[in-house]
């Protein structure tokens, strides 16, 4: 069945974005991320102008992230002091960046920067979690292998401003996850992303925080960023397609309940490495559309830009 | 009585005016409808096709030598528009150079009922801009890069791939010199506004009349409200977006847990 989206203007499958935004759904449950490094690329390949995909991507993290911290909630596993602290630097964030992709789309390399991003960060955060989760799963099969501790003081711990998250078990300055809110909102407002693929990562292995509490809390933060961001993409560019973000939604919702269920059965070092391996595939095949010749050099864009 | 007149003349002031730029030694008008002058794009909106019908009227004869031939367009609300290209810099392929195109239709559709340059002679082109190059303005792109004439090229080629530019020739057909069809298909991406549909009559490359419609495409429905919302009360469009979402995302998760009971 064909639709008609009324921002993006034009026709697509509807049940192709169905689909699309079960997957995304399912992902979002299983791991705590919002999905919208998957969807944003993939509406790009279908078509949907990178400013409609970005605006509208955030505005379906943010269904599929209400869903996820619902069903967290129930299980106690949201910090919501640390989710607050997150959230401050999230919202400086996303503001400033909203900007910066203004600026960049007038300059015509906003598709470049927002590859870029992706290679980078993608690359980093898989690398770096397949390492460490792989690491994990063989020590667990060597019995009387030392034990790893719950977290390690770093530098980190030297800072001021400290504050007790007692849910997370933790006593550390507010500033790292402030800093890593507004990297995370910063990123939200230019990729298109809740930014769960960051924000897991860095709570595990910044701020220390235990593998239990971290999705929900990063859903957590995930929902008032992008609430944020979609309110100020519609705002500002008009770009968020309610008819493209409904039929993503309603996909996803109903995958975010299954993929928690799954999320459930696996254990925290296989949910990692899965995780891990994704993040890489999504930026190899991204790092491989910047590096080979592509099949078109030229392209279009409506209005005049200096 | 004198209200009527005066509309009359009114009405029929353009009209003479156009005669003047045309020269008509044979007499020969064109009579033409289409089949809708409002398209509405609703929901599942995947398209249209319109009909262009009409004859020929003669006060004579038909003269003798050169077949009359019929040309019709459908042009598209123009803009401004940036091409850019891509060039591979630090290994990587990015945008580099940009040239801005003046203005361009969003679509642009021409059938013939011979090839184009059969149809119509170069002069003529010129006069009446009928070809899909000459249907773009690129004034002034010489000097936003070396070699500007490629990025026009590869606007148009773009374009055609897409169907937005499409050229029919031999897709018009003419019955006995006088009656004339012509079917355009419009995608389903239209952009909103008014289409100029043109039609022209010639003889041995020569424009001897001269006959414009416009089609008006509109957003209907639905549609039209999310659009205008958008547009119109962003803020309230945002929050409703908004609101949907945390609704979708509330209503099933109590859903699920519903059915886990």
């Amino acid at each position: 069945m064909q639709l008609y989206l009324p921002i993006a203007e034009l026709s697509v499958n509807a049940f192709a974005l169905l689909g699309l935004g079960g997957i995304v759904g399912i992902l979002s449950g299983m791991f705590g991320v919002g999905g919208g490094f998957i969807i944003t690329p993939l509406l790009f390949f279908m078509g949907i102008p990178p400013a409609v995909a970005v605006a509208t991507g955030a505005n379906l993290v943010v269904a599929s992230s209400v869903s996820g911290v619902l069903a967290q909630l129930k299980r106690k596993a949201v910090d919501f002091r640390m989710g607050f602290v997150l959230l401050a630097g999230g919202l400086i964030g996303s503001a400033l960046g909203i900007w910066v992709f203004a600026w960049l789309t007038t300059l015509g390399q906003i598709d470049l920067f927002v590859q870029l991003s992706y290679v980078l960060f993608l690359g980093l955060v898989g690398a770096m979690m397949f390492k460490e989760s792989l690491g994990a799963l063989l020590r667990a099969r060597k019995p009387g292998a030392p034990i790893r501790r719950a977290h390690v003081h770093y530098a980190v711990h030297k800072l001021p401003l400290k504050m007790k998250f007692r849910a997370s078990g933790l006593y550390i300055s507010v500033i790292p996850p402030m800093l890593a809110g507004a990297a995370v909102g910063f990123l939200s407002a230019i990729m298109g992303v809740g930014g769960g693929f960051i924000m897991v990562p860095a709570m595990i292995y910044l701020l220390g925080m235990p593998t239990k509490v971290v999705v929900g809390t990063s859903l957590f933060q995930i929902l008032f960023v992008t609430a944020f961001t979609t309110v100020m993409h519609a705002v500002t560019s008009q770009t968020v397609d309610l008819v493209l973000a409904l039929l993503l939604i309603i996909g996803g919702v109903i995958g975010a309940q299954i993929g928690s269920k799954i999320g459930l059965k696996l254990r925290a070092e296989q949910l990692r490495i899965l995780l891990a391996l994704m993040v890489l595939a999504v930026c190899l095949r991204i790092a491989l559309g910047l590096l080979l010749t592509p099949d078109e050099l030229y392209s279009i864009a409506p209005g005049r830009f200096p | 009585m004198i209200r009527a007149l005066l509309c009359l003349l009114l009405w029929s002031l353009p009209a003479q005016a156009q005669e003047e730029t045309i020269e008509n030694p044979t007499g020969e008008t064109i009579v033409a409808g289409l089949s809708q002058n409002l398209i509405a794009i609703t929901t599942n909106f995947t398209g249209s096709e319109i009909l262009i019908y009409g004859a020929i009227k003669r006060e004579q004869a038909i003269p003798e030598g050169a077949p009359i031939q019929v040309i019709a367009t459908v042009q598209g609300p123009s803009g401004p528009l940036t091409v850019r290209r891509k060039e591979r810099k630090f290994g990587i392929w990015m945008n580099t150079e940009a040239v801005t195109i003046s203005r361009a239709p969003s679509f642009y559709a021409i059938a013939s009922s011979v090839p184009l340059n059969e149809a119509l002679s170069e002069t003529e082109n010129l006069r009446h801009q009928v070809t899909i190059p000459s249907a773009i303005l690129a004034v002034g792109i010489a000097s936003e890069a070396e070699d500007a004439p490629v990025f026009l090229d590869a606007l148009i080629r773009l374009r055609r791939e897409n169907l937005d530019y499409v050229l029919n020739e031999n897709s018009v057909k003419l019955l006995e010199s006088t009656l004339f069809r012509a079917d355009v298909a419009l995608p389903a991406n239209l952009t909103e506004g008014e289409y100029r549909v043109r039609l022209f009559i010639t003889r041995d490359g020569v424009v001897i009349d001269k006959h414009e419609e416009i089609i008006t495409v509109n957003k209907d429905g639905l549609e039209r409200w999310i659009h205008n919302l958008a547009h119109e009360q962003p803020l309230i469009y945002g929050l409703l977006a908004l609101f949907l979402a945390v609704f979708a995302g509330w209503g099933a998760s109590a859903a699920f847990g519903l059915l886990r009971r």
